[in-house]
Formats: structure tokens, C-alpha cells, sequence
């Protein structure tokens, strides 16, 4: 498998904070990765640098074949990255259906176009029957997997999931994992994914990457990653394993 | 063409619109001259309203500063036609370029250097602001004397020369009015319409789903400054006379935005119910005042302040989505 995504030795500083260090790591192809790590560790800067929110101080970031690093995040998204945001932010006011037209409009100039397109993403992630609903009026659970949609509308070859799984019950949890890993499977699509439920990670992961302190402390199989002595010592705690 | 215009309305929404279209069109006939020139007024603040719109209802972008626009549009169309005998229409064509640079220099600076929110309403009083005390030492538009257009009692309404009865004035905004809405439903529809709103909702979001903030919020801003020139240009004929401290005076720019606001920011229908809402209503009031005898000055100011208190207390939204609501023209699910 060839690497869709490179990192390549990336750091980002914030005054004196040192929040991403010289973090390097492949996804390839068609695979699922988590990045996991304690709160504050840079998981999420290391997503604004991938996204393109960020610059980073040094380092390279390829994405099929070509630098992506400090291009703006629309020119990223246009490249075929896609993401979700920590903190949700769907647009409130539109209905569920617009939300995601807006992002099926990316590769598509016409709008009846995009409504079909839309369609078919909203009936992967269960969302077609709300169609009509105002982002604003939903459950937490839905606007998740609406930012999921709106995100996948603009067919990205790698999807950013900034934990989509947090605050979710396990049922709902397992619904995410199980249409995720349908994604993966039938589309091909690769995914990066921040997480701490891991309960999603230890089901969707074929790889780890474990961030401390903005460093990249550990890598590997899920099953090593946890047993790993930094890695429950920082982060996991004795009681995972 | 007929099938794009009216898809996704209701029966019951073609007919209203039509028969609205019906009464303001037999409108002339009947009204009396006073009752005509409310009317113009009422036309005149539902295009420029809807042109405004395009900025803060669709792409969330607030201008304080339209009365630049039409100040634009104004000065020079009068001021060709003064000086070298060139037609409105012809000026028209020079106004609209004039006015669209101007908005896309203050949009360029604005978004370029990340000035947003109520600063970019700010920075657009501003220019706004640099215009009305420019004007006022400006040669060539007669400066802070004024500038006049020709009068005389005209018995021919001359359409290519806009001189002619307030009926023609009428008409002329009636047919703004009705291409305005066209338009501006067309570009909500579209999928510029699309990417306003995601900025208007979230920009940040929107960035990240592939959209070019900066160049659609330009296009919002210069299609918007080269609509609301066009009603600069009706102003300076209408009126016939300019002077930069009415035209270009922070009040004016208020007045445009107050129309939207009463009626329904970011609607299509907003821009001219709160039109007719507000100048309807205070027209009536100064009138009312007026016939018993009563002058107030600045009764008609303190009306738009009511009226602007008691719909953001009671109908926030405007009063347009109320009226849909009451008239059941609220879309349904497709």
C-alpha cells in the first residue's frame, strides 16, 4: 500500500508552548488510523495542520503525492481532505438537506446535481428521513454525523474525524463505527480519526499513533499500542489493559 | 424559462404573487398623487432593501454604509448628465462600474486583512463617511452647494431621458422591484446562493468545506454595491437635486437597512413587506398628524424606532416569516 497521507517530522509552537513536535507518521491508502493521547497532547493541532487551519513551523505534509502544508483549508478540501470539528458546527439555520448540498457543491457546479448527491450521502449516515429538520433543532448524536455528511459530500479521499465518538452513548457509538467501517469498505476511503472512546478506536483502528506532549510517543497495532509501557504510563492508566 | 421561475412555489404563493403584481400595477390609477409619490418611496426602500439583503441577509456580511452606493450611482449619472447631456441609462452603465469598484476596494481591504463583523460595518461607515465629506469639496459635483438637474413642467413622461410625471419614476422601480426579486431568488437558488449561507452561518465550517470565502463574500459585496447604484441613479432623477450631506449622511444608509430588518433578514419577501410596513406606516402617521393639525418633526424617526423595538422584541426573525406563517405558505419538506 502506498501512502496516501506523509507526515514528515511536523511541529507547531504556540508562543512558548511547543503544542505538535516533530511528529512524523503514514497513513496509506484505504486504511483507518486513530490518533489517541491525553488532553492537550496536540491531537487536534496536528488536525489544523493537516486541514490546513494551521501552518506549521516545520516539516512536510503530503498528500497524494503533493505538499499540502500551509495551504489554505478550502485549497486542502478541494485536494480531497475532508474533516469534522471537535466542538460541532454545522450550518444552524439551513435545513439538514442544505447543509450537506453545500458541501456536494464542492465538485459540482450544478445544484440538482448536488441534491442527489446529497441524498445518497444522507441515506448512509441515516439522516435522510431528517432532511427537512433545521441543523440548529437536532440531537447532538444527529449534528455528529451530520458534519460526518457534510463532510463526506465533498468526496473527499481522506476523511479528518476529530472525535466524533465524544459524548455519544455506546449504541450510538457503535452506529458511527459500524457506518464508518461500511465507508471504508465499500468506497475505499481512508480515514484519520481522533478519538478517546476506545471502545471505537479498538473496533476501527488498524493503527495507532500515540501523542504526548505534542510527540509522537508510540505507534502500532491497537493490540501492541495498549500494552505499550508509555502509552499506558501517559494516558490509558493501568486499568485498561 | 417559466418553469426555473416559478419551480418550488405553491399554487397558493404563484397566485398571491401575482395578484400583488396585479394591484401594484393598476396601482397608478387609482392612488392619488400623494398616495403615488408613498408608493415610490415604498419601491425605492424594497430595491434597495433586497440589494442590501444579497450583503447581511445572504452572505452575512453587515454594511452601515449603502448610502455610498447610491451616493455613487447618483453623482454620476447627474453629474454626466449635467455636464456633457449623457442619458441616465448611459450614466448607468458608468455608475455601475464605479459603484461595484468602490464596494470590491472596501470588500478587498476588509477580507484580505481579516476585518470582520462589526468592524467591517465600521470600515464601511467609513467610506461611507470619506465619500460624504470628499462630495462636499468636490468641484466638479458643485461640492457642498449642490448639485441640480435641469426641471421643468413636463407633459411627456421621456423614458431614455427619466424626465417625466412621478408615474413613470413608479414604474420604472416597479419593474427593479420585480427583476430584483427574480434575480436575487436565483442566486439563492444557485449554488452561490449555497456557499452565502455557509459563510453567513459559519465561515470557519465553510472554509472547510472547500468554499473561497473571500471570493464569494467579494462577489456578495460588489454585486450588491452595483444593484443599489441603480437606485442612486433613480434618486438623483427623482429628485433633481444632490447635495453630499443628505445623500451620503449615515441616516440614509440606516433607512436601507430598516426595511430588511422589519421585515425579514436574509428572506426574499423581507426587504419589501418591511418596506411597505415601515414607510407605509409612517407616511400614514405623518399625514395622520398632519390632518389634525399636529407637526412634529422627528415623529417619523421616532416610529422606526418603535417599530424597530417591538420587532426585535416580539418577532426577531421579521415580520415576513410570521405573515408565511399566517398566509400558510410555509414551505414543507420536499
Amino acid at each position: 500500500m502506498t501512502a496516501l497521507l506523509k507526515i514528515e517530522g511536523i511541529s507547531k509552537r504556540f508562543r512558548g508552548l511547543l503544542a505538535v513536535d516533530k511528529v512524523s507518521f503514514e497513513v496509506p491508502q484505504g486504511g483507518i488510523h486513530a490518533v489517541i493521547g491525553p488532553n492537550g497532547a496536540g491531537k487536534t493541532t496536528l488536525f489544523n495542520m493537516i486541514a490546513g487551519v494551521h501552518a506549521p513551523d516545520g516539516g512536510a505534509i503530503t498528500f497524494a503525492g503533493e505538499r499540502i502544508d500551509g495551504l489554505p483549508p478550502n485549497q486542502v478540501c478541494q485536494r480531497g481532505i475532508g474533516r469534522t470539528f471537535q466542538i460541532v458546527r454545522p450550518f444552524p439555520a439551513l435545513s439538514v438537506e442544505d447543509n450537506v448540498i453545500v458541501g456536494a457543491l464542492m465538485h459540482r457546479r450544478d445544484v440538482t446535481a448536488a441534491r442527489a448527491h446529497a441524498h445518497e450521502v444522507m441515506r448512509r449516515l441515516d439522516l435522510y428521513d431528517k432532511r427537512a429538520q433545521r441543523a440548529a433543532s437536532m440531537t447532538l448524536p444527529d449534528r455528529k454525523r451530520l458534519e460526518v455528511a457534510r463532510a463526506l459530500a465533498t468526496d473527499p479521499k481522506l476523511l479528518l474525524l476529530d472525535e466524533v465518538m465524544a459524548g455519544l452513548r455506546p449504541t450510538e457509538t457503535d452506529r458511527i463505527v459500524s457506518i464508518l467501517r461500511d465507508l471504508n469498505r465499500d468506497t475505499g476511503l481512508t480515514i484519520l480519526l481522533i478519538e478517546h472512546v476506545m471502545r471505537a478506536v479498538m473496533a476501527l483502528a488498524q493503527q495507532i499513533v500515540v501523542l504526548h506532549h505534542g510527540a509522537n510517543i508510540a505507534e502500532g497495532a491497537p493490540t501492541d499500542v495498549v500494552r505499550d509501557k508509555a502509552v499506558i504510563d501517559s494516558y490509558l492508566g493501568a486499568e485498561a489493559v | 424559462m417559466l418553469g426555473r421561475l416559478t419551480e418550488g412555489l405553491s399554487a397558493r404563493t404563484l397566485i398571491l404573487l401575482l395578484l400583488l403584481l396585479a394591484v401594484m400595477l393598476a396601482a397608478p390609477f387609482f392612488a392619488s398623487d400623494y398616495l403615488l409619490t408613498v408608493l415610490i418611496l415604498i419601491l425605492y426602500f424594497a430595491y434597495v432593501g433586497q440589494a442590501w439583503n444579497i450583503m447581511m441577509g445572504f452572505a452575512g456580511q453587515l454594511s452601515l454604509g449603502h448610502a455610498l452606493y447610491v451616493g455613487l450611482g447618483a453623482y454620476t449619472a447627474a453629474a454626466l448628465y449635467v455636464h456633457f447631456g449623457i442619458g441616465p441609462w448611459i450614466g448607468l452603465l458608468i455608475a455601475i462600474p464605479i459603484a461595484a469598484l468602490a464596494g470590491a476596494f472596501i470588500g478587498y481591504l476588509a477580507f484580505r486583512f481579516k476585518v470582520g463583523g462589526v468592524y467591517f460595518a465600521i470600515l464601511t461607515i467609513a467610506f461611507a463617511e470619506f465619500a460624504r465629506v470628499g462630495f462636499d469639496h468636490l468641484a466638479f459635483t458643485k461640492g457642498s452647494s449642490g448639485l441640480f438637474l435641469p426641471v421643468a413642467q413636463y407633459s411627456k413622461n421621456d423614458l431614455w431621458h427619466l424626465r417625466g410625471q412621478p408615474v413613470m419614476f413608479y414604474y420604472v422601480l416597479l419593474v427593479a422591484v420585480v427583476a430584483a426579486f427574480i434575480g436575487c431568488r436565483a442566486l439563492l437558488q444557485s449554488r452561490i446562493g449555497y456557499f452565502w449561507l455557509a459563510i453567513r452561518e459559519d465561515e470557519e465550517a465553510a472554509r472547510s468545506a472547500g468554499i473561497d470565502t473571500f471570493r464569494y463574500k467579494m462577489i456578495a459585496v460588489v454585486i450588491s454595491a452595483a444593484m443599489t447604484s441603480f437606485a442612486g441613479v433613480i434618486y438623483a432623477f427623482y429628485y433633481n437635486n444632490l447635495f453630499p450631506e443628505q445623500v451620503f449622511h449615515i441616516s440614509r444608509s440606516i433607512e436601507i437597512i430598516l426595511g430588511p430588518i422589519v421585515g425579514g433578514v436574509g428572506t426574499l419577501f423581507g426587504p419589501i413587506l418591511g418596506a411597505f410596513v415601515l414607510t407605509g406606516l409612517a407616511e400614514s402617521l405623518t399625514e395622520g398628524l398632519h390632518a389634525i393639525g399636529i407637526d412634529i418633526p422627528g415623529a417619523k424617526q421616532v416610529f422606526y424606532g418603535i417599530c424597530l423595538l417591538f420587532v426585535i422584541m416580539a418577532l426577531p426573525d421579521g415580520v415576513w416569516p410570521w405573515v408565511k406563517r399566517r398566509l400558510g405558505l410555509a414551505e414543507r419538506a420536499p
